[in-house]
């Protein structure tokens, strides 16, 4: 019995050394992944930066002034001015869709005012619009 | 084994040889406790010695660790936080919106190592090629003088590192370096100011900053630890390039030498720009003038905004008309005499253009027409001491605290004796000097009910705490005061239709450095607030030197020259402000009825 236990405790450290190396190595090429990925961070962050620099730069308010008149021709921008604020009213909202309605549909009262419902709906509605566009 | 403590034996020889048996049961007792001490005292040493063991390893630990980290060399923490070591060492400075106002960019610096040089002569003519301000005979000499280490240039464009790479001499060398990058070139440059390398190596090189907030704020700047959050200033770009636009525009139009104007946020004391004409550019920026008989404001460098100290004028009124209805001596409309000219002792006090406005006007009407006389009157009924004392509230007597290294420098003037003839001559704007900041904050505080509050470069996160100077009704009672100037007033021309002006105009004579005023040199001011109904902004213009010749007659009064160019940078920047103009909105009601 003695001799089996010798044995298998002798397999057990060539395992364990073996797992020791495996993992040293491994924690190894963890840790040279790790700087590369650092180094490669910090030129994005340089380059994100830069980038950054350039944004502001390009987008320096005397640069875009000069940017609107030369293309005034095609995009027609001013300065903004009070009078440019608008109501809610002054939008202009899409006139709903009215569903058709097909054949005549049952109703409590009966069916001889369901025409007449619907040409109601539709006058109503385009009152309201008219009215909104005032 | 216990030993009895009477043993029969002994005791029974004892008793015959007539000896006391209780001694011996004593000496018994005795030697028992001894064994006993004897024991505790083994395990008492036993244990101390475990303790010091214990704390021996703890220390021996601790002192490993500490001589570990003495001698090893530092290394970044590979696991924890990546990237937080690479951040940019100074922290930028954006706007309130965070737009960036300044950042830092990697570049290279240029220096020599003669000894390594393969063609020195050859070297150096390349070299002034690519630099035009370098002298090649001078460089030539400085490379083969026997020196070991030459610096060329703090700073190279990377076109520029690459022309230097086509030389290809082994003498010339690279080092990293971190410069300061104004993106958007000559904004905001009085608040930015500027930077310089301060200690420099090979490897990098301090940027410092020389003026403005970089340098008021440089050690926040340079915080290591807040290098990574940039500073929020609570400037706007947009709105600030407006300012900037206008404020030129109107210096060119109007001649003047130079000008400057605040818009300040009057429930906060935020600056939400701040411009000083002429200016200049952060990136490279001039020297500073040394001649002697040179003015500092010849220099584009001066902030006319913070560091112009000048006597400020009819805008001072205000504050006496506001004083006088605080303390409950005069209301709107009390009768004030206003009957030109008066003469004080041997001072005669005129009116603009010898005109009399007399002899009785209301206090209303004494700001709105502007009369020296009325504010004169008005300050004799406040008094000297008063005067000061309300004038101390309002930031007057001391430098502005804004976050600018040029801010502390400038103290207002104030006259060393307070006889009744100061009071006069300050509750029109003579005698004492403030810069327009001074003014702007005054303002801001009849702006925003009555509260002063210290005007700042930094973005604020909610209504600022300040001191009470006027009751509310009185600061809603002079901003109408003000309003009244716009409409029925010396400056009619700030009406900005929907934004309700109120202000007043300040023209004050430039001071000769022999003593006395010129006739034709002007500083003129603007200072208002809108929209009146519910102040927000304090907008401030003030033009040094400028004079209207659109008429047949020169015209060099504030409502003439400041308050157009202050009309038209309101109708400018309040909707970039996000304020809409008031305007009466019709059919609102049927539109509801309508919608149903």
């Amino acid at each position: 019995m003695r001799p089996v236990l010798y044995v298998l405790t002798f397999l057990g450290l060539i395992a364990l050394g073996f797992w020791a190396y495996r993992e040293n190595y491994a924690t190894q090429t963890a840790l040279r992944e790790v700087r590369a990925l650092q180094s490669e961070i910090a030129d994005l962050r340089e380059a994100l930066s830069v980038q950054r620099a350039e944004w502001a730069y390009l987008n320096r308010p005397d640069r875009l002034r000069e940017l609107a008149g030369v293309n005034f021709d095609r995009l027609g921008l001013l300065p903004m001015e009070p009078g440019q604020f608008g109501t809610p009213a002054q939008v202009a909202f899409p006139v709903p869709e009215i569903p058709a309605i097909e054949g005549p549909s049952d109703t409590i009262g009966g069916v001889t005012a369901v025409e007449d419902t619907a040409a109601d709906q539709a006058e109503a509605i385009a009152a309201g619009t008219a009215e909104e566009g005032l | 084994m216990r030993t009895p403590l009477r043993p029969l034996a002994r005791i029974l020889r004892a008793r015959d040889t007539g000896e006391n048996p209780d001694l011996i049961e004593r000496e018994n007792l005795a030697r028992r406790h001894e064994a006993i001490s004897d024991r505790q005292h083994a395990r008492a040493a036993a244990r101390l010695g475990l303790l010091a063991l214990a704390f021996g390893a703890f220390y021996l630990t601790i002192g490993i660790r500490m001589g570990h980290l003495a001698a090893s060399e530092p290394m970044e923490p590979v696991a924890s936080a990546p990237g937080a070591e690479i951040v940019a060492q100074r922290a930028d400075i954006t706007d309130r919106n965070g737009r960036i106002l300044a950042t830092n960019m990697t570049t290279h610096a240029l220096y020599a190592h003669p000894a390594d040089m393969v063609d020195p002569k050859g070297t150096a003519s390349q070299l002034a090629e690519i630099f035009p301000e370098l002298d090649a005979a001078q460089l030539e000499r400085r490379f083969t003088d026997g020196r070991k280490f030459v610096w060329i240039r703090k700073v190279l464009s990377p076109e520029q590192v690459q022309k230097v790479h086509e030389i290809g001499d082994p003498g010339l060398l690279f080092g990293p370096r971190e410069m300061r990058l104004y993106p958007n070139g000559t904004l905001a440059a009085h608040v930015l100011g500027g930077y310089a390398f301060g200690a420099e190596g090979v490897h990098s090189a301090e940027v410092i900053g020389t003026a403005g907030i970089e340098k008021a704020m440089d050690a926040r700047l340079r915080d290591p630890a807040q290098g990574g959050t940039p500073l929020a200033l609570s400037i706007d770009l947009s709105v600030q390039a407006t300012v900037e636009e206008v404020l030129s525009a109107g210096i060119t139009m109007l001649n003047a030498r130079g000008g400057a104007a605040i818009i300040m946020d009057v429930n906060t004391g935020e600056i939400i720009a701040m411009a000083s004409a002429p200016t200049f550019d952060p990136n490279d920026r001039p020297v500073p003038l040394v001649s002697k008989d040179a003015e500092p404001s010849d220099s584009p460098l001066f902030n006319r905004a913070v560091q112009g100290v000048y006597e400020l004028g009819s805008t001072f009124k205000i504050f006496a008309a506001a004083q006088a209805m605080e303390l409950g001596l005069v209301n709107p409309d009390t009768m004030v005499d206003a009957n030109a000219p008066m003469i004080w002792g041997k001072h005669k006090i005129k009116e603009f253009e010898g005109k009399n406005y007399g002899p009785l006007l209301s206090v209303t009407d004494v700001i709105a027409k502007s009369s020296n006389v009325g504010t004169a009157h008005i300050a004799l009924m406040i008094g000297p001491l008063r005067q000061q004392a309300f004038l101390k509230s309002l930031g007057f007597f001391e430098p502005t605290p804004l976050e600018l290294v040029e801010a502390p420098g400038a103290k207002p003037l104030i006259p060393r004796k307070w006889p009744e003839i100061v009071t006069i001559t300050t509750s029109y704007g003579h005698g004492m000097s403030a810069s327009p900041m001074h003014l702007a904050a005054a303002y801001a505080a009849i702006a925003n009910g009555g509260i002063y509050l210290k005007p700042t470069l930094l973005k604020q996160d909610g209504p600022a705490k300040g001191v009470r100077v006027l009751s509310e009704s009185v600061a809603a009672e002079a901003v109408r005061m003000l309003r009244g100037v716009v409409t029925h007033g010396t400056a009619s021309l700030a009406e900005v239709p929907g934004y309700e002006v109120a202000g007043k105009t300040g023209t004050a004579d430039k001071p000769k450095k022999s003593g006395g005023y010129y006739k034709d040199k002007v500083i003129n001011t603007f200072a208002s607030v809108f929209p009146a109904s519910d102040p927000r902004y304090v907008v401030l213009v003030t033009l040094d030197e400028p004079v209207d010749t659109s008429g047949p007659k020169p015209k060099r009064t504030a409502g003439w020259t400041s308050v157009p160019v202050a009309a038209e940078m309101i109708r400018r920047v309040a909707p970039i402000l996000g304020l809409r103009p008031k305007v009466e909105l019709a059919q609102d009601s049927t539109l509801t009825a309508a919608q149903n």
